[in-house]
């Protein structure tokens, strides 16, 4: 078999991709862990938080629980993408998954196929568990115009990639497979006390709000708040309105960040082959 | 497929000084020797997986260190430790990798030749141990690879399954298939492997075919029978003269005749013995 007869018939990074996503989808949904964490935990969150609080106002007419949904769907960013990455590849890196792949022909790129169609279905279903419970149980409205419609696209687009990028990054963090989520749960939670999300954002001390304004979750959090809240709640932002051109801008430059630090950190083995 | 005076070091320890060894394609070469001697090591750089510091590798005439997604396709790989994929079923697995190459075998074929047809519904996690070190050497053969890595396939196998295993790779030696194989197993390096390297403290020892390892061929022979009741036996360089002369002494057949030479057990373990002596007498 000559070099380039064998080369014009390896499957193509496309084609391994989707192989990649429909396996990476099957060992997803079939694994238990990920299911409770993804689905069953933020629908608990939001019928504990919907229970205690959602009947206050944090604005006339508008209901905690409609607040907090924002957040909840923000929050879904992170933990569909961030969360689960940065905690399933440090098992992939023990299990000998990565080490596997790496001795095959696959493209490395079809790996990142694989890994982000699966962010981008999990995130789609948990956006649609979170908003049914809400309108069944907690009186959500949805969006009403087309431009909250698109926010919700280019704030959903824009923050899962920055996050799963970063999620790429961090992977290298946890030291094993087993303590990867003690490490990354923390940092999600934290972030979202902070982020507005538990509680009202302008309600939290200055020095937080500024914290969290470094990180991606405070943006996308105020850009879902406008897809969910009336209008009139821009009012209630800090600055009086939603600044949906520094949310965009804060998400893109957190891609850019997520990038840089995905090519200089990801490793695909323990002994740090790149 | 060959390295030669390959080096590496992780700080201080000499995983590999100065390995060097040849294997000719269509060949079935066994690496032997105890844990930590390098076996993994020189394994995993002609993988592609590590690099070495210094010296020469080939395979398939490239540098594993260069090697690109056409020389992957013509490699298979089977790991030592692999617990991977449990979610899917073993069916699935086989499936997906073929797609990965561009003359993969039949799925079915593969599973069946490793003996897990009756499993390939059932998912990964609940395989026995010998069950999915079967699924692994399946992975590895999807890809109808020109040179199949195996880093001790049959740990963990009963008996049975070693026998089965030998005849699954016996059958891959006669499609031509360029095996390197470590083992700890001496029966399996006898059975399989055309030539055999003894490897300690990162170098190779002897490498020669198992029968002549170690001037095997050429060591006497102990024979022993039974006369009047008792064992009797003789060191003999020609044990055939010995046995013949007893036959004809004791009239037909000889009771209880055993002839029994050198195992290459027997000369592995004294190459290591003598190798830890130099290792001792350097060190003083």
């Amino acid at each position: 078999m000559s070099v380039s007869a064998a080369s014009s018939r390896l499957p193509g990074t496309v084609a391994i991709g989707r192989r990649r996503v429909s396996v990476e989808l099957k060992q997803f949904f079939r694994d238990r862990n990920s299911a409770v964490f993804n689905f069953a935990f933020p629908m608990v969150l939001l019928v504990i938080f919907g229970s205690v609080f959602g009947g206050q106002e944090v604005a006339p007419g508008i209901s905690f629980a409609q607040y907090f949904v924002a957040g909840m769907i923000a929050s879904g960013v992170l933990y569909t993408s961030f969360q689960n990455l940065a905690i399933a590849i440090p098992l992939e890196r023990e299990d000998g998954t990565l080490k596997r792949l790496q001795g095959t022909p696959m493209p490395k790129a079809s790996y990142f196929i694989g890994k982000a169609a699966t962010v981008f279905v999990t995130y789609g279903a948990q956006v649609v568990i979170l908003v049914a419970v809400g309108v069944a149980f907690y009186d959500i409205r949805l969006p009403s115009t087309a431009l909250q419609w698109f926010t919700f696209l280019w704030a959903s687009v824009l923050g899962l990639i920055a996050c799963t990028l970063c999620g790429l990054a961090f992977s290298v963090v946890p030291k094993t497979g087993r303590g990867a989520s003690a490490v990354v749960t923390p940092i999600v939670l934290v972030l979202q006390f902070t982020s507005g999300v538990f509680f009202v954002f302008t309600q939290l001390p200055q020095w937080m709000q500024v914290f969290s304004s470094l990180f991606p979750l405070k943006w996308l959090a105020q850009a879902m708040r406008s897809v969910f809240l009336p209008d009139s709640a821009a009012a209630g932002e800090v600055s009086g309105s939603w600044e949906l051109g520094l949310c965009a801008g804060m998400l893109a430059l957190w891609c850019v960040i997520g990038l840089v630090l995905a090519l200089v950190f990801f490793r695909w083995t323990k002994q740090g082959t790149t | 497929m060959s390295v030669r005076d390959v080096r590496k070091s992780y700080g201080d320890l000499h995983a590999l000084d100065g390995a060097t060894f040849s294997i000719e394609m269509g060949e079935c070469f066994a690496l032997l020797g105890p844990n930590g001697a390098g076996k993994t090591t020189i394994t995993e750089i002609l993988e592609g997986y590590r690099r070495r510091d210094s010296g020469e590798a080939q395979v398939l005439g490239i540098d594993p260190a260069r090697g690109d997604r056409v020389w992957r396709s013509q490699l298979g790989i089977v790991l030592q430790t692999d617990r991977d994929l449990g979610d899917l079923t073993v069916a699935e697995a086989v499936r997906h990798f073929a797609g990965y190459y561009p003359d993969p075998r039949d799925p079915d074929d593969v599973i069946d030749s490793v003996g897990l047809t009756s499993k390939r519904r059932s998912r990964n996690e609940k395989l026995s141990g010998g069950q999915r070190r079967r699924l692994d050497v399946a992975l590895g053969l999807i890809g109808r690879p020109r040179v199949l890595f195996l880093d001790e396939p049959t740990t963990g196998f009963d008996p049975e399954a070693r026998r089965e295993f030998w005849t699954l790779i016996d059958g891959l030696k006669a499609e031509g298939t360029t095996i390197l194989l470590t083992t700890h197993y001496l029966e399996e390096a006898q059975h399989l492997a055309d030539r055999v390297a003894v490897i300690s403290r990162g170098r190779v020892l002897a490498c020669d075919t198992p029968d002549r390892l170690g001037g095997r061929e050429r060591s006497s022979a102990r024979v022993s029978w039974i006369e009047d009741g008792v064992r009797v036996e003789t060191q003999t360089m020609s044990p055939t003269t010995v046995v013949l002369e007893l036959a004809q002494r004791l009239g037909g057949d000889v009771p209880g005749l055993e002839v029994h030479r050198e195992t290459l057990e027997d000369i592995y373990l004294s190459m290591l013995d003598d190798d830890r002596d130099e290792e001792a007498g350097e060190s003083a």
